[in-house]
């Protein structure tokens, strides 16, 4: 009990330190840039899930996940930033657009496009937003990025944390991406043969993949 | 002011090397496939041996009319090209030429991350302009080059990480402060794989069944004209560069050589690079084009095994060196 009160005033004692140096009136270009760029992926964000074309949301996807990128290299996270930039510019938009265009990507409006779960959709966005946010900030707010210090993003960092501290869940993540993995090649071997069976019998199944 | 200086002077150097390159690439190619032909190559543009053809090449096409297609996404459609040439640009900026550092654009902690993740962006620009054609051939063409991009990025991919394996760092710059001659054999493998999934990102032949003339017309650029088909060209130019300068780094010792390491270190790079894109210019006219199944399968069935055998010798003689 004691211990709490103690964490509670020193936690306090940090508070005021940290708001005594970094006043929040008074910002830093770095934080200027952070906000900016913020402002910059939350529009993408927002535009690419209320876009009527579907290749131009996947592009302002991009806009979105890059925004990210940079944000993470503002927070001095190098490692991070690329790897962002490898994996979800590089590949999952890649993929997403390859899909899009493989099943159907009109040009212009899709008049198709639209879903009659939008306010439920954006009650539950909005809730999951409302509570990162106030979990982040609590959890954050008086940290702060010493940028002329040593680099704490930098790749040796983030390797020695992770293979120290985190490696059971890194381990963990891994078996689940190997059930994934094979999974997926289960469900499309079993689709193949299925459609092997089904296409002498009736076409209509596939009417709705297109 | 002194930083400020030095920051403008490196971008400077870097975007000279980005314009000229290339077109020393291209200009190679057109000879050096011509004299493999028995032909002479552009001999008059210039004078001496039509050194200026690829100069009046450009205002060529500088002067042709930009179409757009009617049914076009015209913004999309326009902004391709950029998104296809600019990643090779920021690319170059992490590719070190010579020990120190002062002879690199930028010193990047994760340069070897950097330099993949970022050509991987390259791909948008061919996806983006196949859709926003608004031609059959133009998407059949995007999505043969997205198809092979997601087959080539992960042997790629791989086999870098294999000499990050080795050399302990993931910084470019570091890699090459730690290698040992050795290492070229060590990495043979890792060096082939690299190097041919590169062709096969950069779509050269016989890797170029997304862009093959007698089946696709050209593929995502087929209703590309005047500057915006150029800068697709000068993109593919600027990647070959890119590759072999990154062969270069990575497997081939970059600015170590024989003698000579302390002044003439970016002559090695040059030499490397150079021979590195003659060999690029000489499958172009030796080799048969790939067809598209085949060329799936090279990558899966051979080059990523190919590559995880590589990185399990890496991981092995590591361990037994320590």
């Amino acid at each position: 009990m004691t211990l709490a009160a103690a964490a509670g005033t020193a936690a306090h004692a940090t508070t005021t330190t940290a708001a005594e140096t970094h006043g929040f009136l008074s910002p830093t270009g770095v934080e200027i840039a952070f906000l900016l760029v913020g402002l910059v992926t939350l529009g993408a964000a927002v535009i690419t899930v209320t876009t009527r074309q579907l290749v131009h949301a996947a592009l302002w996807l991009v806009v979105a996940l890059g925004g990210l990128a940079v944000e993470y290299l503002l927070l001095t996270a190098e490692f991070i930033a690329w790897v962002q930039v490898l994996i979800y510019v590089g590949s999952v938009v890649v993929l997403l657009l390859f899909g899009l265009m493989l099943t159907r990507a009109p040009i212009g409006r899709s008049p198709d496009a639209d879903s009659g779960n939008r306010w439920i959709a954006l009650a539950v966005s909005v809730a999951a937003a409302g509570a990162l946010v106030w979990v982040v900030v609590d959890a954050f707010r008086t940290t702060w990025i010493d940028l002329d210090g040593a680099p704490a993003g930098s790749t040796e960092v983030t390797g020695a944390s992770l293979f120290q501290h985190w490696v059971l869940p890194f381990e963990a993540l891994s078996v689940l991406l190997l059930a994934a993995l094979v999974g997926a090649i289960v469900l499309s071997r079993r689709a193949k043969a299925d459609a092997a069976t089904r296409a002498s019998a009736t076409r209509r199944g596939t009417e709705g993949t297109r | 002011m002194n930083d400020v200086l030095d920051v403008a002077l490196r971008l400077l150097v870097v975007f000279v090397v980005f314009l000229t390159f290339p077109l020393i690439v291209g200009q190679t190619e057109h000879k050096v496939m011509a004299h493999m032909q028995g032909r002479l190559g552009p001999m008059y543009a210039g004078g001496f041996h039509g050194w200026a053809q690829l100069i009046a090449d450009g205002v060529k096409f500088a002067q042709k009319e930009d179409v757009v297609p009617a049914g076009a996404d015209r913004r999309i459609f326009q902004l391709a090209p950029a998104v296809a040439l600019l990643p090779y640009l920021l690319v170059l900026l992490a590719i070190p030429i010579g020990p120190g550092e002062g002879a690199v654009g930028q010193v990047l902690d994760a340069g070897v991350f950097f330099v993949l993740a970022v050509m991987g962006v390259g791909v948008l620009g061919s996806l983006m302009a196949g859709w926003a054609s608004a031609n059959k051939f133009s998407l059949l063409g995007g999505l043969r080059t997205a198809a092979q991009l997601l087959a080539y990025e992960l042997p790629m991919l791989l086999t870098a990480a294999s000499v990050a394996m080795a050399a302990g760092t993931v910084s470019l710059v570091g890699i090459l402060d730690a290698f040992e001659w050795w290492w070229v054999p060590w990495q043979i493998t890792g060096a082939l794989v690299f190097f041919i999934a590169g062709l096969a990102e950069l779509q050269r032949p016989p890797f170029d069944m997304p862009v093959a003339d007698s089946e696709i017309i050209f593929g995502a650029y087929t209703e590309y004209t005047g500057l915006r088909f150029a800068l697709f060209l000068l993109a593919e130019y600027a990647g070959i560069v890119v590759l072999c300068g990154l062969t270069t780094v990575l497997f081939l010792g970059g600015w170590h050589g024989p003698w000579g390491a302390d002044g003439l270190g970016w002559v090695w790079t040059l030499l490397k690079t150079a021979v590195l894109a003659f060999v690029v210019i000489w499958l172009r006219v030796t080799y048969p084009r790939l067809r598209e199944d085949q060329l799936q399968k090279f990558s899966w069935t051979l080059l990523v095994p190919l590559s995880l055998a590589q990185i399990a010798l890496t991981g092995i003689v590591k361990v037994v060196i320590r």
